[in-house]
């Protein structure tokens, strides 16, 4: 009756991953405020991370999948940097987060 | 002559990570989708808060202790806190915009659904049954010194290292550019 307790395996933490990356994902479609679509990117990014850290514990390499999740560690809080400055560029110059009407170089 | 306490007390030990992994997953899983779906935006921030010590805990479970530190420090206490500052910063327009009109939030969840549905199928389907369950594995070592030692090897990972420290250098200063004040402008 607690097999469910006793056997965690490499699945569960890649099914957690998933769903992270689907809330994620979901938070970018969904949200207009520039903010919101960065709250979903790193969901997403973090989802990854639970990943490679999962497949280092359970796989054959000790060590690389840690190291590959701190490199993607360090280019998102580039990420998040540069992305918030545009962010608020745009908001200065035109008073305005919202995705859908920041437009000007749409094709 | 009454039973000692400690022998009314079940034995845990074989069920402890199990109980752990459940508690963090239901965290990491609860508080994302909070943060997907809360109509204010700060909500969905604190909501990522706790997607971040749920995902934090995980790494712990799974025995990289370095990289759960580093996730608290870096995720919570620096990329969170940007953000908080962005909806600060950008509180005052019309812009406490959370989400979008009902149509655009079904298709989103929609999509995320399928999308989801999908990865699970593959990971039901990919082989899996040969790897070990969790409590099969070694004991975890503590990762720091062999990280701290795999980053400056020249064999192994300097190259990337140094790499991403001029990467962040990049970043710090293109940032601070793209913020500075124009003394032209209004």
């Amino acid at each position: 009756m607690t097999g469910f307790l006793e056997h965690i395996g490499l699945m569960h933490f890649l099914t957690v991953g998933a769903v992270l990356f689907c809330a994620g994902i979901v938070t970018v479609l969904a949200r207009r405020n520039a903010v919101g679509v960065l709250i979903g990117l790193e969901l997403v990014l973090n989802a990854a991370n639970l990943n490679l850290v999962a497949f280092d514990r359970f796989g054959p390499a000790p060590l690389r999948g840690s190291v590959f999740a701190i490199f993607v560690l360090a280019v998102a809080a580039a990420e998040a940097a540069i992305a918030l400055a545009i962010v608020l560029n745009v908001f200065d110059s035109r008073d305005e987060i919202d995705v859908d009407e920041v437009s000007a170089l749409k094709g | 002559m009454t039973p000692s306490l400690a022998s009314l007390i079940p034995d845990l030990t074989p069920v402890l990570p199990g109980l752990v992994f459940w508690v963090l997953a239901g965290l990491s899983v609860v508080s994302a989708v909070a943060a997907a779906m809360a109509p204010k935006i700060v909500h969905a921030a604190f909501g990522l808060m706790a997607a971040f010590f749920g995902v934090a805990g995980l790494y712990a479970l799974l025995g990289a202790d370095f990289l759960s530190l580093t996730q608290v420090v870096v995720y919570v206490g620096g990329i969170l806190v940007l953000l908080v500052f962005g909806v600060l910063l950008t509180g005052r327009a019309k812009a406490q915009l959370g989400l979008e009109k009902p149509v655009r939030v079904g298709g989103a969840v929609a999509a995320g659904t399928a999308l989801l549905l999908g990865l699970l199928l593959a990971i039901g389907k990919s082989d899996l049954s040969r790897s070990p369950w969790l409590s099969d594995l070694p004991e975890p070592q503590g990762t720091t010194h062999a990280i701290g030692r795999a980053l400056l090897d020249p064999e192994q990972y300097l190259l990337p290292f140094e790499l991403v420290s001029v990467f962040l250098l990049a970043a710090l200063v293109g940032a601070a550019y793209l913020v500075r004040r124009r003394r032209d402008a209004s």
